[in-house]
């Protein structure tokens, strides 16, 4: 392994900055003009707009102006969108309800922007906004599933009757009809999974600056994917056309899917910096986050799953409803459907699959993607399923999952998806030695000997990364193709910039990709500087999720490597008068094999820009660009077991251990796929133990601080032991699946079954609170 | 945050003066329920009075059976104090189960139990162990001084000046986190006083704010041991109930956390 080459556990480049707090984040950002955007917000979760009265905020100090819903409208700026089309089983496509950046007549959650006061300072604009006076006529509001389905509930949007935006489905009904009724076991569940807020460290932000005289706008924002918002801003929005507005997502902290979207916020911003002539600056503070960032989660799913006389799975029957907040944002419609329905075949081999889901509209935040999107709810209902049903039928339930592991590949499931590879038994096996399941009946009589309550609890997942083949997409209803692409750019002295559509927001792609051309190449990673979001800069990239960088965008890299390889192998060939075919590369150099004879790179691209000698015909100069689209999804894969100590006395769950065990293909850095895996990890530990959005019936967030809304902290989560059993990616060139997610998918699944296998009681929903769980063990013992 | 005319007094009259002189002012000392509910803009005083440096508020004595911190004194300060640790250590206990680093780093005794935040974990320890809270005008007894949840006897502009803790023959706390705030979701303080008195108090736990707990006293009064608790059963009425506890919960977690500070009571 070289150095600075793939496998290498290289520190993060870009760590020097974030910790000696020289990062630059779009607040950090300050222009000459500046003013600051405030928002006011509807304090109720469902009411008409009758009526603003800006007269006493115009007249505040430094208050510049008040725009509302109405002027929105009036300047025919779009509706925001979904990207994602989903058609009902029927037939019919998705009931979207419009969803303007402000509203000028129904306000249906609270929070929703209504106006925006624009002022010199940002006190000023605060004060300026609370002396707007908005009349409401409050409507009466359905703040969860249950409710908006109800007969009689609210109707939100005049669109969707009965607030289901679709009846969507997957798989084969009568099948799976046909072979439940020659089922010998049916295992039946219901559950939640409960509804979370991405909380960013970096809340949402965004500074908009117009120059009149090039009809030009530059947008700073916090954005996982900067040409996809230029896209959307322009396509859409009629705010500005897209060669006449630069979106720059400068160092961004953290997006776990909550930036991917494009807000009304930045549109807002926009056009208020033309409206007023001056560049206009937004920062969320932390409650704005807690209201207004689309949340993540929240089903209601009911599930069978049918077993033959042998325990093995027949088929699987599942109902859901997906909650989507009170407008459709950008992908949330492919989250509880497409990513979501598609992983429920999860490790096993399952003949027949149908899944029916139904979309509701409730008076809440919107709901989208959120770290792992779809897969989590997939696999923590199986996962809890299989674990039900090894407790039903009294089976151990590591055997009844090995029972049932597909075991060749490729592998076909019912709902679409075809995993290329992977070696379940491998990371089964591996997580079972390393917690010492063998040892695990004497740890738990030891426990109950000092008065604890012992459980053990497994969650073998599987999930779908480096979105995703475009035409695969496409035909599936996304309105965009899911590539990437790179340019590679050998300078006249040897050092290599690489423009990545790829965006990094916490995940190290500065000391990733950069160890991948070092490796190519034979060079230090630090003579390689990677450049991403900003749409000046970087060609049109499709930017960051889904675990998509490592399969995706490093495979684009790689792709434009190998075309910048093999020109410099040309130049190289030409002057060292050699074959072309004879010339490798080794540390930093080009070679002719089998000889002394080579030239540096630093030579190779002197040579390419000095043009004095190059082989006839050939451009000068030396960089390449690729795009690549993947040709499937990939599918990381793995166990985690945990074992747990319940103390019945308060209901507490601590961790006795934590095993994590996944397939992600190659590592090209094992240090930060570890910090990626932890950070997967305590969020899906925190899914299962300690966050949950929780709106009153009213519609109002109890949990919009963190006073009330738990996060997981270092105490919290144990010391995890991580390993890795890998089957290399057959889809792209270096073999990687993708690490970012698996963590969060994996988890929950884990905490709970242990929770549950500890008190002896498997109805518990998430999080597993220490009052649900102490609530949980009475009842088990009633 | 509204603009606000920030005042450094150097003395006791001083703050007190500057209290009287100025409309709406408010006492600053640690900051941390202050400044964050200024920063949401729920408080807007005028005038911010930071007591927090004044020597005469800051310090800890222990003499005479009575262990005395004044009101501007650090949990940090509290919790590190060998004068604490040897005379009241359930004190020290306490002071370190508070909040986290910077909280215990800012935070202080005077300013925890002036808010008497029914979830506060000062406010247990005062009822418990019969403290006597020093003002700029007076003694008031901790019987006299926590009026329900944040509301004490204190008057308009009384400055608290020190608490004064008579030493115990035992004492114990013990506290359940709040999964999110990291207060106590319900913490008991118990004490058993020199006279043989005895007395245990509940936060985090009662609608009312800090409660002494009348079923674990008396059960504790006759056999002080965390075994005497056993039978002992606490209604819910009364308690907080709300996503982090039912009632019911929280009813069970008086008797819990009752039985481990009897267990870690020394
Ligand atoms: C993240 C966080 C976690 C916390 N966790 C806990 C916890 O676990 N347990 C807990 O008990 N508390 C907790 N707190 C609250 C913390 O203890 C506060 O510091 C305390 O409640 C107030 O003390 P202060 O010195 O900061 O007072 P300040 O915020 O300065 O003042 C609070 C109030 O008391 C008044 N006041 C202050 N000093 C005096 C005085 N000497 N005389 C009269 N009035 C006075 C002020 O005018 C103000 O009204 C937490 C706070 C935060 C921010």
């Amino acid at each position: 392994m070289k150095a600075d080459g793939i496998g290498a556990r290289l520190a993060r480049k870009e760590d020097k900055r974030f910790i000696t707090g020289k990062g630059r984040y779009v607040d950090d950002v300050r222009v000459h003009g500046m003013t600051y955007a405030h928002f006011v917000r509807s304090p109720h979760a469902h009411a008409r707009v009758k009526g603003i009265d800006i007269s006493e905020a115009m007249g505040r100090p430094g208050v510049l102006a008040v725009l509302t819903g109405r002027e929105l409208v009036d300047d025919k700026i779009g509706n925001l969108i979904c990207g994602w089309m989903v058609h009902s089983k029927d037939g019919s496509p998705m009931k979207m309800g419009a969803w303007p950046a402000m509203a000028p007549e129904t306000v249906r959650f609270v929070g929703q922007a209504v106006a925006v006061v624009i002022g010199e300072t940002r006190n000023q604009a605060r004060d300026g906004a609370e002396a707007v006076i908005v009349d409401y006529e409050v409507l009466p509001a359905a703040a969860d599933i249950k409710a908006a389905i109800a007969p009689g509930a609210p109707q939100l949007h005049p669109e969707a009757a009965g607030n289901a935006v679709f009846n969507w489905s997957i798989g084969d009904d009568k099948a799976v009809d046909a072979a439940m009724s020659k089922a010998a076991h049916k295992v039946t569940f219901e559950l939640e999974n409960n509804r979370l807020i991405p909380n960013a460290m970096e809340p949402r932000a965004a500074l908009a600056e117009y120059n009149e005289a090039e009809e030009h706008f530059t947008l700073h924002t916090t954005s996982q994917n900067p040409h996809v918002a230029r896209l959307v801003l322009s396509a859409f929005y009629n705010i500005a056309q897209e060669h006449k507005l630069r979106v720059i997502a400068p160092d961004v902290g953290g997006g776990f899917g909550s930036k991917i979207f494009i807000y009304p916020e930045e549109m807002v911003a926009l056009w208020a910096s033309k409206k007023v002539g001056r560049p206009v600056k937004w920062t969320s503070d932390r409650t704005e986050a807690f209201l207004t960032d689309a949340h993540g989660r929240d089903h209601l799913t009911k599930a069978t799953m049918a077993f033959d006389a042998n325990h093995k799975i027949l088929a699987l029957r599942v109902d859901t409803h997906a909650n989507f907040g009170a407008y459709m944002s950008l992908f949330s419609s492919s989250v509880p459907t497409y990513l979501y329905a598609t992983l429920l075949s999860g490790q096993y081999n399952i003949p027949n699959i149908y899944a029916e889901v139904t979309g509701v509209y409730t008076n809440t935040a919107p709901i989208d993607a959120y770290r792992g999107a779809g897969r989590p709810e997939a696999s923590y209902l199986l996962e809890r399923l299989i674990e039900t049903a090894a407790r039903t039928f009294k089976v151990d339930p590591a055997e009844l999952r090995r029972k049932n592991f597909i075991t060749s590949f490729p592998h076909q499931t019912p709902v679409i998806m075809a995993y290329d590879i992977g070696d379940f038994n491998a990371s089964l096996d591996a997580a079972l030695k390393e917690i010492d399941y063998a040892g695990f009946p004497a740890r738990k009589e030891k426990a109950k000997k000092e008065g604890k309550l012992r459980g053990i609890g497994f969650s073998c997942y599987i999930e779908a990364c480096g979105i995703a083949p475009s035409k695969a997409v496409g035909s599936l209803g996304a309105g965009v193709g899911l590539w990437e692409s790179a340019e590679v750019r050998v300078n006249p002295v040897g050092t290599i910039e690489v423009l990545t559509g790829s965006h990094s927001h916490g995940q190290g792609h500065e000391t990733t990709f950069a160890q991948v051309v070092a490796d190519r190449l034979g060079i230090p990673a630090n003579q390689i500087q990677i450049v991403h979001g900003d749409t000046d800069k970087v060609q049109f990239g499709m930017g960051t999720y889904g675990s998509r960088s490592g399969a995706v965008g490093i495979s684009a890299i790689v792709k434009a490597m190998e075309k910048v390889e093999a020109k410099a192998k040309k130049i190289a060939a030409h002057q060292l008068e050699a074959s072309e075919s004879d010339i490798v590369i080794e540390n930093g150099t080009f070679k002719v094999t089998g000889t002394d004879r080579l030239m540096p790179l630093a030579s190779v691209a002197l040579a390419a820009y000095t043009g004095h000698n190059l082989p006839d015909g050939m451009e000068p100069g030396l960089k390449e660009g690729a795009f690549y689209d993947p040709t499937n999804f990939t599918f990381p894969s793995g166990t985690y077991v945990c074992e747990v100590d319940v103390d019945a006395a308060t209901g507490k769950t601590s961790f006795v251990d934590f095993v994590a065990v996944d397939d992600f293909g190659r590592l090209i850095n094992p240090m930060i796929v570890e910090g990626q895996v932890h950070g997967g990890l305590v969020q899906g530990i925190g899914q299962a133990l300690l966050e949950r959005a929780v709106y009153d019936n009213s519609g109002q967030l109890v949990t919009a601080s963190y006073m009330d809304y738990a996060m997981p902290r270092a105490e919290d989560v144990p010391s995890f032991k991580l390993q890795h059993t890998t089957t290399l990616c057959p889809g792209n060139p270096l073999g990687i699946k993708g690490c970012g997610e698996a963590g969060a998918i994996g988890a929950p699944a884990a905490v709970i079954n242990a929770i549950t296998d500890a008190i002896g009681n498997n109805s518990l929903e998430m999080p597993a609170t220490p009052d649900r769980v102490w609530h949980a063990i009475q009842s088990g013992r009633a | 945050m509204y603009e606000t005319i920030y005042h450094r007094p150097s003395s006791i009259d001083e703050a007190a003066a500057l209290f009287a002189k100025n409309e709406d002012g408010k006492y600053l000392a640690g900051g941390h329920t202050l400044i964050p509910v200024m920063k949401s803009r729920l408080a807007a005083p005028s005038n911010v009075i930071d007591i927090g440096r004044i020597p005469a508020l800051i310090g800890i004595e222990a003499a005479g059976g009575t262990l005395m911190i004044k009101a501007a004194t650090t949990y940090y300060d509290i919790m590190s104090s060998t004068q604490v640790k040897q005379s009241i250590p359930a004190i020290a206990r306490l002071t370190s189960m508070l909040g986290d680093p910077q909280v215990r780093a800012r935070g202080t005794i005077g300013g925890s139990i002036a808010n008497n935040d029914p979830a506060a974990d000062f406010p247990a320890a005062v009822l418990a162990l019969g403290a006597t809270i020093r003002t700029n005008k007076r003694d008031i007894a901790a019987d006299d001084f926590f009026k329900g949840i944040f509301t004490t006897a204190l008057q308009d502009g009384e400055l608290i000046t020190a608490v004064l803790f008579p030493l115990a023959a035992k004492a114990g706390y013990s506290k359940f986190r709040h999964p999110a705030s990291r207060f106590a979701l319900t913490g008991v303080f118990v004490a058993q006083s020199k006279g043989g008195d005895v007395r245990a108090v509940a936060t985090g736990a009662s609608q009312s704010g800090v409660m002494r707990v009348g079923e674990i006293e008396k059960a504790l009064k006759a056999n002080w041991s965390a075994a005497a608790l056993d039978s002992v059963k606490i209604s819910p009425d009364g308690l907080l109930e709300d996503i982090h506890g039912t009632a019911e919960y929280r009813a069970n977690l008086v008797k819990v956390m009752a039985q481990r500070a009897v267990e870690s009571a020394e």
